[in-house]
């Protein structure tokens, strides 16, 4: 497979207050990919989704988009434009806003101050929303407030958002945070389906779950800022030092 | 709490018509008081600067504690306009020791020459221009570094508060030539009017009532706009909107020089029909009590802000007659109770009514709403969603 380079993060490090997020990370990431990264808690995982989607700037090291866009010398909403979107762990909604307004927020275009005074959704535009709510299964739901909604159909909104940005890149943090068995097996679902058309890096704990959506992509583990192991899931479950830091953390890798 | 419920456009062009044209005919024919006129004159321009820090606090978040600063401004650039229309009707004029058509403060402060910073302020079109200009300029200034330095929540209320309180130093000096702690005041003429006349004091009144007419459909307008969308999402999740592409501190910065101008504007009109400005409007409480307008009234709609200030104001003028030592007792107790009891404001009692009374007539078992009314419903209060 000939597959394009994505992401190219090489020997990045972050120092919070003297304390290591992040220390000589290195993670490429091919156009198309579905990569899941696990890692016990406190092992850098948020950090890297910070660094990469400008929440915060590596000390020292190289991320690049593409080829050319070095995301180091980026703000969030630059780097947003350049296709990467973002869902985060806590779902973040505009909670007064009907779930229709969260996606026309969201709906890929321009997004300067003029264009935002006189521009007016096009038919294109509607049939967009239209198709993303019939996928996050929230067409009915369309004039509620998005504040009302279940913590799962957040979430679930939360994705439809990143996607009618149409991004190249979804990082999506604990996407399953919250819901029912049901729910985290359809979401994963949902994840496999956009795997090709856009790539996606997914931080998630649930072992069941990450079994779902690593079907056919590797998983990255990540400990103590970073990457331990990358592979299949069944090589990384039984390789012996993940099982050491999961074990030695009195977590079983379940 | 904060409804998206929109204000119908024949509900504003009939109080707009109301006010401008009716009260104005009663006052010409004896039914209203010139001074209840004029008091009413007051309040819509304060309704103005409410307005201001609705447009920020309500809709976008930010709560400046320093709006008064701009609405001063205002009143100083217009004050400067006419302050030079005194002319021979001035003090010292009148005795014939000024020769230079100096404002009077000028000549006691033993200046012989207008400064050159005074001279264009002769033109009213000028003066108005500087009415626009200079709270946009200094909004913009203060914006610009504010924002792109991502200050915000209390931080940002504390520096709008240093500006207005620093602003207000500075004006109480007399070196600034700007009036020193007595302003301008005295005024004689207004466009060539007498300023004092029934007509000139009745034609402002219906300037007011027109320009705030035309602010509170500007608006409407604004907050049915994707723009409208932007800046409530700024207020309720800034993260999402940076991390969705919106370069939110661009956003901010117009919302905050909008407001700034809209306040600029209540105190141009402010001025000449109260006679009076001088630092004090600036002096940080002034800008509180524009946020206890709001929060009274209803933050986050559009007529909320409109009657907070009137409803505020009314009361403060009777009870600063009532209760001279009492008043500001009184609207700190206000303020409390609105807070505690009533976060939508005055405007949010009809919908709290109409809740309690469907609830009342019957109570329903189960929540069987559709959709749409469970949304527009909930606006107002959760518990409504089941009429």
């Amino acid at each position: 497979m000939a597959k394009n380079l994505l992401l190219t993060v090489e020997d990045v490090s972050k120092t919070y207050d003297g304390f290591k997020a992040i220390s000589d990370l290195t993670f490429y990431l091919f156009e198309g990919e579905l990569r899941t990264v696990i890692g016990p808690n406190g092992a850098g995982k948020s950090t890297f989704f910070d660094l990469i989607s400008g929440r915060a700037q590596p000390d020292r090291g190289k991320i690049m988009f593409g080829l050319e866009d070095d995301l180091t010398t980026m703000n969030e909403y630059e780097i947003n434009r350049l296709g990467i979107g973002r869902k985060f762990q806590t779902p973040s909604v505009y909670g007064e806003h009907t779930v229709w307004d969260n996606l026309v927020l969201s709906l890929k275009g321009p997004r300067g101050v003029f264009s935002s005074l006189f521009r007016r959704l096009t038919s294109t535009d509607r049939d967009r929303i239209d198709e993303v709510l019939e996928l996050i299964r929230l067409s009915g739901k369309r004039h509620w407030k998005a504040g009302q909604l279940a913590h799962g159909e957040k979430q679930w909104l939360e994705i439809g958002m990143l996607l009618a940005q149409e991004p190249k890149l979804l990082l999506v943090d604990e996407p399953a945070a919250g819901m029912t068995d049901e729910e985290t097996h359809r979401t994963g679902e949902l994840l496999l389906s956009l795997a090709g058309k856009h790539s996606l890096i997914v931080v998630e704990h649930d072992m069941t779950f990450v079994r779902q959506i690593a079907r056919d992509g590797n998983v990255t583990v990540l400990h103590q800022g970073t990457v331990l192991c990358e592979g299949k899931f069944d090589a990384v479950q039984s390789n012996p030092k993940v099982r050491e830091v999961y074990l030695g953390r009195g977590k079983s890798g379940r | 709490m904060i409804s998206r419920t929109k204000l119908g456009l024949p509900f504003i062009l009939g109080a707009g018509v109301l006010l401008a044209l009716v009260l104005p005919l009663l006052n010409a024919h004896g039914v209203v008081s010139d001074f209840t006129l004029n008091l009413w004159g007051k309040y819509l321009c304060y309704a103005l600067l409410a307005i201001s820090v609705d447009l920020l606090w309500g809709y976008t978040g930010l709560l400046s504690l320093g709006q008064a600063l701009f609405f001063s401004l205002g009143g100083y650039m217009i004050g400067m306009h006419l302050m030079l229309m005194i002319g021979d009707l001035g003090v010292y004029a009148q005795a014939g020791k000024n020769p230079h058509g100096l404002p009077d403060f000028m000549i006691f402060l033993g200046h012989t020459f207008l400064p050159s910073f005074w001279r264009p302020f002769y033109s009213f079109a000028f003066s108005v221009f500087m009415v626009l200009a200079l709270p946009g300029l200094l909004a913009s200034i203060f914006g610009y570094l504010a924002f792109r330095s991502r200050i915000k929540g209390v931080y940002f209320s504390i520096l709008t508060q240093a500006l207005t309180y620093g602003a207000a130093l500075m004006f109480f000096r007399n070196d600034l030539l700007m009036g020193g702690n007595n302003g301008f005041t005295d005024f004689k003429r207004i466009l060539g009017h007498p300023i004092l006349s029934t007509e000139t004091q009745r034609g402002l009144f219906v300037a007011t009532a027109v320009a705030l007419t035309f602010v509170v459909l500007g608006c409407r307008w604004l907050s049915g706009t994707k723009f409208g969308l932007v800046q409530r999402a700024i207020r309720d999740g800034e993260n999402r909107v940076l991390f969705s592409g919106y370069a939110s501190a661009h956003y901010k910065l117009f919302v905050f020089v909008l407001s700034s101008v809209i306040a600029a504007i209540g105190g141009a009109l402010y001025v000449p029909q109260v006679g009076i400005i001088n630092p004090s409007e600036m002096t940080p409480d002034k800008s509180l009590e524009a946020v206890v307008w709001v929060a009274v009234g209803g933050r986050g709609t559009l007529i909320g802000p409109v009657i907070g200030a009137v409803s505020v104001n009314a009361l403060k003028s009777w009870a600063t007659r009532a209760f001279p030592d009492l008043w500001l007792i009184i609207i700190g107790v206000l303020f409390i109770v609105v807070v505690l009891f009533l976060p939508g404001g005055i405007v949010s009692i009809p919908g709290r009514l109409a809740a309690f009374w469907s609830r009342f007539r019957k109570p329903e078992p189960e929540e069987q709403a559709l959709p749409e009314t469970a949304s527009r419903n909930a606006s107002a209060d959760p518990v409504s969603r089941t009429s």
